[in-house]
């Protein structure tokens, strides 16, 4: 069972839902795994706090010209759409922050003077935190691509046990990237005008890749209807609500997860496991059911 | 020209509420919104939209099934896995168009790819460029930087001194794609130990592409031993910290009225224009 925790908008709450959703279900399934896919600024660790046991870089392959084969007929910069090429009169100049590895330039050069190099984008690091298995990826700073490392601390997922994966926020490829292959994917909200319009675009891009969701509202308030109106008018399930609470923020600015603060909270992310169990099961979308 | 790009590694610490302040304090300025996969400031500038235009992204490829000889090609050569038992699946190609190019048999054909709008808005703070990328496409970097240019355009042409941007959160494409060439690029930050873990990699990023970077911190007082913390790290990093902002719920009321914070009756408002001054000056205005 893959759950993937996301959220159009950024902060509301997706690290602190999935880090104590992990440790909740640990006592409840053999195999719990925690995959941080936040590859940008991954935050999982600050609240499990695992042992790193191994870590393998990410790379793309960029090409590297040989100056000595190389025409400068220009072809491979006439080909690159990502204009990580540019062909002048004496050289071909590689860009390799923009080149996304596709290996058009090698394949088309009429006199083989296109080799790929790896060069590295991330890394993954993978451990234990507790009984809860830990991956993540981190992305190179100043790398540009970060799907490719998204896909690769995704490898981690295996097809036993409970795969919480913590997705970054946004709606674009990185989003799209993490939350693709899951059973379901736990959207998590505010109820602020940013937090609605960003549900939104989150719901439209969720249902875009066939994956079934539901709400978790954090920083919830009595009047914070706006969100269940819009779920129920979009015929979203509210699973779960999470206070607005100073001792909860205080808890997270010192990377503390819910289950700490108050025991009744694993009671809660328990529960709404064997609700998305349910949902899933409903969908007939049980292929890695035990 | 200057440009302040207002970022902030984590998301959801106030980029969105601190930009639309400045927009209502600065004068003579053009206003932007570069988180364009989920773009909130036109939520609190009301715009009146003047100017739609479609925005193209990275063409995608399908496959002419009568022109197709199975040789499999196309599927030997994609790096991404998008091509399969004669299919393109649209969401894992990256329209480098390798298939397209390689195909014998000429069975491959590009789409254009309507990725998204952008816009060029009347605002009563000034004038607005935003955009909306389509739900589930790549390449926001591209639209960023679409957006930005629109904004640099628009100011040299209508004698404005100032472009003040709302970035995205993370440090991939979109993040670089909205700092290159910036003047100052402003983190907003608060003081919890995962923003304090971003706001190192955003200001390593800052570094990396040679730009200017400040700091302000939010709801400095939600924790004011990880406020000091963040203020030594700057130090040690060397990047200023403008201004000091504390919790307050006139943040959260703002978003539900849909006005920018500085319009509301608060204390925070005072430190709000005390930072917008420290900015003007780092930036030299």
């Amino acid at each position: 069972m893959i759950i993937a925790v996301a959220s159009g908008k950024g902060g509301t709450g997706k690290t602190t839902v999935a880090t104590s959703m992990a440790l909740s279900l640990q006592d409840m399934s053999s195999e719990v795994t925690f995959i941080d896919c936040d590859v940008e600024e991954p935050n999982g660790h600050i609240f499990l706090c695992p042992q790193i046991t191994g870590s393998d870089n990410i790379y793309i392959e960029v090409p590297e010209i040989d100056r000595q084969k190389c025409t400068r007929c220009g072809k491979c910069a006439d080909l690159c759409a990502f204009n990580a090429l540019l062909a002048t009169s004496d050289e071909v100049i590689v860009f390799p922050e923009f080149c996304h590895g596709c290996g058009g330039c090698r394949y088309f050069c009429p006199v083989e003077a296109v080799t790929m190099m790896p060069k590295k984008i991330g890394t993954v690091e993978k451990g234990l935190a507790g009984r809860v298995k830990f991956a993540r990826g981190r992305l190179e700073v100043g790398a540009a691509l970060s799907p490719p490392v998204v896909d690769a601390v995704k490898k981690h997922s295996t097809d036993q046990g409970i795969i919480i994966l913590d997705a970054p926020p946004g709606t674009s490829c990185p989003v799209i990237h993490s939350v693709r292959g899951s059973d379901f994917c736990l959207l998590v909200a505010e109820p602020t005008s940013f937090g609605l319009n960003d549900l939104d675009l989150a719901v439209q891009m969720v249902r875009s890749l066939g994956v079934p969701c539901g709400v978790l509202i954090n920083r919830a308030r009595e009047r914070s209807c706006l969100i269940e109106k819009y779920c129920r008018e979009h015929e979203l399930n509210v699973l779960m609500k999470i206070p607005l609470s100073k001792d909860i923020a205080g808890a997270y600015s010192r990377g503390i997860p819910l289950g700490a603060v108050d025991g009744k909270w694993n009671k809660a992310f328990r529960r709404i496991y064997r609700d998305i169990r349910e949902l899933v099961a409903n969908e007939g979308n049980n292929r890695y059911q035990r | 020209m200057k440009e302040i790009t207002v970022i902030s590694g984590k998301g959801g610490t106030g980029k969105t509420s601190v930009t639309a302040s400045f927009a209502v304090l600065a004068e003579n300025h053009v206003i932007t919104d570069c988180d364009v996969d989920a773009a909130n400031l036109h939520l609190l500038l009301a715009p009146e939209i003047m100017e739609v235009k479609k925005y193209w992204g990275m063409p995608r490829v399908e496959i002419n099934a009568a022109k197709c000889t199975g040789c499999g090609l196309c599927e030997t050569l994609c790096r991404y896995d998008a091509v399969s038992g004669g299919a393109v699946d649209k969401l894992l190609c990256e329209g480098c168009l390798v298939c397209y190019h390689a195909c014998p048999a000429g069975a491959m054909r590009p789409v254009e790819n309507l990725a998204g709008e952008w816009y060029l808005s009347r605002t009563r703070y000034g004038p607005f460029v935003h955009a909306r990328l389509g739900v589930a496409q790549d390449n926001s970097g591209k639209l960023v930087a679409r957006v930005r240019q629109r904004a640099r355009d628009l100011a040299e042409k209508t004698g404005r001194n100032l472009i003040i941007t709302d970035g995205p959160p993370g440090i991939g494409c979109p993040v670089i794609s909205a700092l290159g060439g910036t003047d100052l690029a402003l983190v907003v930050t608060e003081p919890t130990l995962s923003a304090m873990h971003d706001l190192v990699r955003v200001l390593d990023l800052a570094a990396h592409f040679g730009v200017r970077a400040a700091v302000c911190i939010n709801k400095w007082d939600i924790n004011p031993d990880n406020c000091r913390a963040v203020e030594d790290t700057c130090r040690d990093m060397n990047v200023p910290v403008l201004g000091r902002i504390p919790y307050d719920p006139a943040f959260m009321a703002a978003a539900l009225e849909k006005k920018p914070v500085i319009k509301m009756t608060s204390t925070v408002v005072n430190d709000i224009i005390s930072l917008w001054d420290c900015v003007k000056k780092e930036l030299g205005l």
